[in-house]
């Protein structure tokens, strides 16, 4: 009975692992906050572990737990990790910082990355992508193609990541359209495909009809196709859910960044650093411009080029924030550590940011 | 699409699956046996009904087929317990786990895949009534269904023959078993009851409710269906006013927040399990027949002797 039990959650496999099989070869883990079958953020970072796996052929194993919940279980999944002998650990969600940074203490042999977070150690890297820069595009995009002036954002967790998005966005589309509006939801989780599509749902109820979205899964593109509403795709290309719908997609791009530090890590020039890579280093890339006419498409391309050369800068100049006061200077952008920081909205946005 | 409108069309999506999920499990729970395994036999009838329906092009065979996945994990969970007198707690969750993996499993070459809708129905004169026709008159057939198995799930507990033995069943299988019924047997037909009931629940998710198929979709919904059904305190139609209250007060929160009304979104998000608790715990207040409604033998294995 009891081994009839414990048969059935091994099969279970709430935890599912991959492993290769060989001893010396230099063994690199990722830390997931969805499944890999997200078909969005999850998704994209195993494409980049895949493209460890076929750049380093058998020089490297690979290894990744799926589904690990931010808080105490991230710090028994990334403990587990380094147990099993990972010698470079890469963790993917905001919520593991803290847990990163606790079993890195313990660990000092292993190198650790965190994804979108703040804290460094000696062993410890942060790594993460500009988003925002594709979403300023987005919100220009938006703005040229919205009938109503409204677009409809769904939020997880109101982190500077997730402000800096909504601000550039808005910044963006302000750039096209000064009375540019923008209506909110926070879902509080970064994957329930429910809830996304429940919040879109009202969204467009309330009369956005262009969706946006800085959650996981597919499900508001899904529901702005069955609406014949446009939306932007997150983190992975999603013209499968909306091929009448997605008008482009802002998708994460990780396989170069994954494969430079695993080498850095194998031949031992790894150094601790905070490494924010954008449009010109290929980690941010638009999907394809669909449904839009070619003027629109024109201006699109237009940014993505001037975003690349630094002619146009997303947080560049003086910015009005939402109380009145102004941040930055003319002619430059603000500072990394501003934008990491960031914790208000920009003049304009209609929502109180939930502190 | 007026805002009103949109918003209880949303709610009713919302609601639908937990009150499915919901109903089966209190029929099996009315049996004596505590089932923890919903979510995951919702993951599964997600996925077949997922590909059932994405291979054939037909919604209707998506939610037979999960009804049938979820029937057919929830014999699984009737071998271990009621064949071998398994704990049915331990039992319950391995089966979460169980259904979570195996679903990743199946639905592994069909992520990504555009799916196939269930569509409302729509009765030319009748759904286009303002406000009453679409929400009266154009639902698909699960919406309808969900009620009609309240409906005679509620019948049949307590207005049959029937009812009265899955009660007994529940309330004392020594007695139940003295009297010349077959405990186990019933029991295995309330269990595969549940099952199938959640099935249907985890169908309409992938069908209708966002018709795609994704990892952990169901990301929780049987975690309250299965709270919904002891907040209900075993009562058929408690049960609909219950999932209809989460699916209001959610929708609700979610269309409160863009109005602009200073209220926090982690407050408003969290309201849905409060106000829900809340609200069943004083309709369940105060009334003496209560207490009696928790079936005596819910979670207990019966091993007839011989």
């Amino acid at each position: 009975m009891k081994k009839w039990l414990a048969i059935s959650t091994i099969l279970a496999g709430g935890l599912m692992v991959t492993t290769a099989n060989a001893a010396d070869k230099f063994k690199a883990c990722w830390v997931y906050v969805g499944p890999v079958g997200d078909g969005g953020y999850t998704y994209q970072h195993d494409l980049g572990r895949k493209e460890v796996e076929k750049e380093l052929g058998d020089k490297v194993e690979t290894k990744y737990l799926e589904n690990v919940a931010e808080g105490p279980d991230a710090e028994r999944a990334i403990e587990h990790l380094a147990r099993e002998k990972c010698q470079i650990i890469f963790t993917t969600s905001f919520g593991f910082m803290d847990a990163t940074i606790k079993v890195a203490k313990k660990y000092p042999k292993i190198k650790f990355e965190h994804a979108t977070g703040y804290k460094q150690a000696d062993n410890v890297a942060t790594y993460n992508a500009r988003f925002y820069e594709g979403r300023y595009v987005m919100g220009q995009i938006a703005a040229k193609m919205s009938k109503t002036g409204k677009a409809g954002y769904i939020v997880s967790f109101p982190i500077p990541e997730v402000v800096m998005g909504i601000n550039s966005f808005m910044r963006g589309a302000q750039s096209v359209n000064p009375d540019f509006k923008l209506s909110i939801i926070w879902v509080n989780s970064w994957f329930d495909p429910g809830k996304e599509a429940d919040a879109a749902k009202v969204l467009l109820g309330q009369g956005a009809d262009i969706l946006t979205q800085h959650t996981d899964s597919p499900a508001a593109m899904k529901i702005a196709e069955e609406q014949g509403k446009l939306a932007f795709g997150q983190s992975s290309d999603m013209i499968a859910f909306g091929p009448k719908a997605q008008l482009t997609s802002n998708t994460d791009n990780w396989g170069p960044y994954y494969v430079q530090e695993v080498k850095a890590a194998m031949d031992g020039s790894w150094k601790s650093h905070d490494a924010w890579d954008g449009m010109a280093q290929g980690a941010v890339v638009l999907s394809p411009f669909t449904n839009m006419p070619d003027d629109v498409k024109a201006m699109a391309e237009k940014s993505v080029a001037d975003i690349k050369s630094g002619a146009l800068l997303p947080f560049g100049g003086v910015i009005t924030k939402q109380d009145g006061s102004t941040v930055g200077e003319a002619g430059k952008s603000l500072s990394d550590k501003d934008l990491n920081s960031m914790n208000w909205y920009v003049k304009g946005i209609d929502d109180k940011l939930p502190q | 699409m007026s805002e009103l409108l949109s918003i209880i069309l949303t709610i009713m999506t919302a609601a639908t699956p937990l009150l499915l999920a919901a109903t089966g499990e209190l029929v099996t729970e009315r049996s004596g046996v505590l089932n923890l395994g919903v979510e995951g036999m919702m993951a599964v009838g997600a996925v077949s009904a997922f590909a059932v329906a994405f291979t054939t092009g037909n919604p209707y065979l998506g939610i037979v087929a999960a009804a049938a996945a979820g029937a057919a994990l929830s014999i699984v969970f009737a071998i271990l317990t009621l064949g071998m007198a398994a704990n049915q707690v331990a039992t319950g969750l391995a089966l979460t786990l169980l259904g979570l993996g195996l679903s990743a499993l199946m639905g592994e070459g069909f992520v990504g895949q555009p799916g196939v809708k269930l569509e409302r129905i729509h009765i030319p004169g009748l759904s286009d009534i303002p406000l009453i026709g679409p929400v009266v008159f154009g639902q698909d057939v699960l919406v309808y269904f969900s009620f009609i198995l309240a409906g005679a799930t509620a019948y049949v507990l307590f207005r049959t023959r029937l009812g009265l033995t899955i009660r007994a069943v529940g309330d004392n299988h020594t007695s139940a078993h003295a009297l010349g019924f077959g405990v186990n047997r019933v029991r295995l037909l309330c269990v595969m009851f549940g099952g199938a009931c959640a099935g249907l629940g985890g169908g309409y998710l992938s069908l209708a409710y966002t018709p795609l198929w994704i990892e952990n979709m169901v990301a929780g919904r049987g975690w309250i269906a299965l709270a919904l059904v002891v907040f209900a305190s075993w009562m058929p139609w408690r049960v609909v006013v219950g999932a209809y209250l989460f699916g209001t007060v959610s929708i609700l929160g979610f269309a409160l927040q863009s109005k602009q009304l200073g209220i926090p979104p982690q407050l408003l998000n969290s309201l849905p399990y409060l106000v829900t608790i809340l609200a069943l715990v004083v309709i369940s207040a105060g009334r003496t027949f209560n207490r009696s409604n928790t079936p005596a033998c819910l979670g207990q294995s019966f091993v007839p002797d011989r």
